[in-house]
């Protein structure tokens, strides 16, 4: 079954809920003698479990990096440190980081492989929705900080400039991910959900696109993200098609 | 036990009565004259000690070409600029062109003029009075502020410079300067920065030359020391850090229209009625402000403007 290994997707149940770890049982198992010293000092404890099982410590790391940019900003308001124009300062802040986490998401498949860490794989979901996180925020300073619930204003703004377009194109492939991003869902859409989510590859591309479209004439940064997303598809289309290749054969 | 005592010499005994009820007039008139003469010694070393950033500048005029409207904060106005010279982050000017020198300054003025010459700014700046121009100033990019510019009229500045029968318009050109602009080191415009007017647009009372902002003497970030205000255009078309003034006699192709002349035209009127593909241009955020103001066409100079376009399709001609 070479091709269920290296398809794009992977088992439902590698989206499950966690299995709980047998050497974290064995731990407490051990430690159940003196429980009371232990919780009292969690400084002690905390490390050592992590090193035990790091893609705990990984998602602490990306639960306090998804974090850290919305309280910056949230930080930045009341301290008036978001410059001249903060709605602009703020959709910026808030569109790149989207884009961050998109292409961050986009990296697990690649990861997986070429580390064999496959665990890793718990760790897309909660980055997924820190990408649709970010891009609701983005939205939602667009249409309260920028136009104010002008529905006519919006309407326009989407029709006539390209860049918008591409932009609520992206906020629009990536709703149906966030909402089907459930484990319930996943058991539930079974294949199609793989089908589904593939929706992130246009997604990511034409969030890029959203950014080019953007700038007026310095792409420096667009072209950046346009490279890392190519890096990032071409592994697939390479992958893919070498099973091709070599299932013919 | 003190005993007071008239003094010996009574100053009405050295000033006659008339002089001294009029003691007030005199010392006006005195210190006048003498500040007159002051200023007129020492105008060259006060202009030229203009180079220093901050330096106050002296013998500022109101104008009543003035908005009423409050002006900016000098820190939004010399913390967020668009002068790609210096990085096309609007942060990055204020962090990038601390070590620019806007003096000494040549201004090299050529084409269709009686006398083509290479000025020293401050010889070039000489003949004018200084004025202040509270102005609108309106970014393409559909932000606006209020600026408190210095300036001297480019009108006058043009007709001292003597243009031929044939001159029709004015070009302008930035320092080019990759070691002091670091902007200009990477090729995200085609440069030096190109800007141009109509002889007739240049002559308008509204365009100024600026040198100054809040009173001082233009930072660097701003389009030290030489820069084009024309506040009913996008802000693209007020050119900054102008080392030369041509007159043509023929349109000449600005930066923008260069780089995207299905986006930025020659004439860029700020025109709430022409769309542009990245930014709604009906509407637009004043800096300081939360919510967004209706942009009115010429930028609410259309008194002074409107009549430049008479004839003139401004769909086409944008």
């Amino acid at each position: 079954m070479r091709g269920s290994r290296t398809g794009f997707g992977l088992r439902a149940s590698d989206f499950g809920p966690e299995c709980p770890d047998p050497r974290a049982a064995n731990d407490s198992h051990e430690s159940s003698p003196k429980p009371v010293a232990r919780s009292l000092k969690p400084a002690t404890i905390f490390p050592a479990a992590l090193a035990r099982k790091p893609i705990t410590l990984l998602k602490i790391l990306i639960v306090v990096a998804g974090l850290v940019p919305a309280a910056a900003l949230v930080v930045g308001v009341f301290t008036d440190a978001l410059g001249a124009n903060p709605v602009e300062k703020i959709t910026h802040q808030t569109g790149t980081t989207g884009l961050a986490f998109l292409l961050i998401t986009l990296s697990i498949t690649p990861l997986r492989r070429m580390t064999g860490w496959h665990e890793l794989i718990r760790v897309r979901r909660m980055l997924g929705l820190f990408a649709f996180f970010y891009a609701t925020l983005h939205v939602l300073t667009w249409v309260v900080l920028d136009q104010f619930f002008d529905p006519y204003a919006m309407t326009r703004d989407v029709i006539k400039r390209p860049f918008i377009t591409a932009g609520m194109t992206t906020y629009l492939l990536l709703v149906p991910l966030a909402l089907t991003s459930s484990a319930a869902m996943i058991r539930r859409l079974g294949r199609r959900w793989q089908l589904l989510h593939r929706l992130t590859y246009l997604a990511a591309i034409t969030a890029v696109v959203h950014f080019w479209w953007l700038v007026k004439a310095d792409v420096t940064e667009p072209r950046r993200w346009a490279l890392a997303l190519t890096v990032l598809l071409g592994f697939r289309a390479w992958w893919t098609l070498r099973t091709r290749l070599s299932s013919r054969f | 036990m003190l005993i007071k005592k008239a003094p010996d010499i009574r100053s009405s005994d050295i000033t006659p009565k008339a002089i001294y009820l009029r003691r007030r007039e005199f010392i006006q008139a005195a210190s006048g004259a003498a500040v007159a003469a002051a200023a007129a010694l020492a105008s060259p070393a006060v202009r030229s000690a203009a180079a220093q950033n901050g330096q106050k500048l002296a013998n500022v005029k109101k104008s009543p070409l003035s908005t009423t409207d409050r002006p900016n904060a000098f820190e939004d106005i010399t913390s967020y600029n668009n002068f790609y010279e210096f990085g096309t982050d609007k942060e990055a000017p204020a962090q990038t062109s601390k070590k620019f020198k806007g003096r000494p300054w040549k201004v090299a003025v050529e084409g269709l003029v009686a006398k083509p010459a290479v000025y020293d700014i401050d010889e070039f700046l000489k003949p004018y009075t200084l004025e202040e121009r509270v102005y609108r100033l309106r970014c393409v990019e559909a932000w606006s502020m209020i600026v408190p510019w210095i300036g001297v009229p480019l009108g006058d500045v043009v007709k001292r410079l003597e243009p031929g029968s044939k001159a029709q318009y004015v070009e302008f050109t930035t320092l080019y300067d990759p070691g002091q602009m670091p902007g200009q080191r990477s090729n995200v415009l085609p440069w030096p920065y190109v800007e141009g007017l109509r002889l007739d647009e240049a002559m308008n009372p509204l365009a100024i030359l600026g040198v100054g902002l809040y009173g001082e003497v233009l930072p660097n970030q701003n389009g030290t020391p030489l820069r084009l205000v024309v506040p009913w255009k996008y802000g693209f078309k007020s050119i900054k850090s102008i080392v030369k003034i041509r007159l043509v006699d023929k349109q000449p192709r600005n930066t923008w229209q260069v780089m995207a002349s299905n986006e930025y035209g020659f004439f860029a009127n700020v025109n709430p009625q022409v769309n542009h593909p990245r930014w709604e241009q009906g509407m637009e955020r004043r800096i300081g402000e939360f919510f967004r103001r209706k942009t009115l066409m010429f930028n609410g100079y259309g008194e002074q403007v409107a009549h430049l376009y008479t004839g003139l399709d401004l769909r086409k001609n944008y």
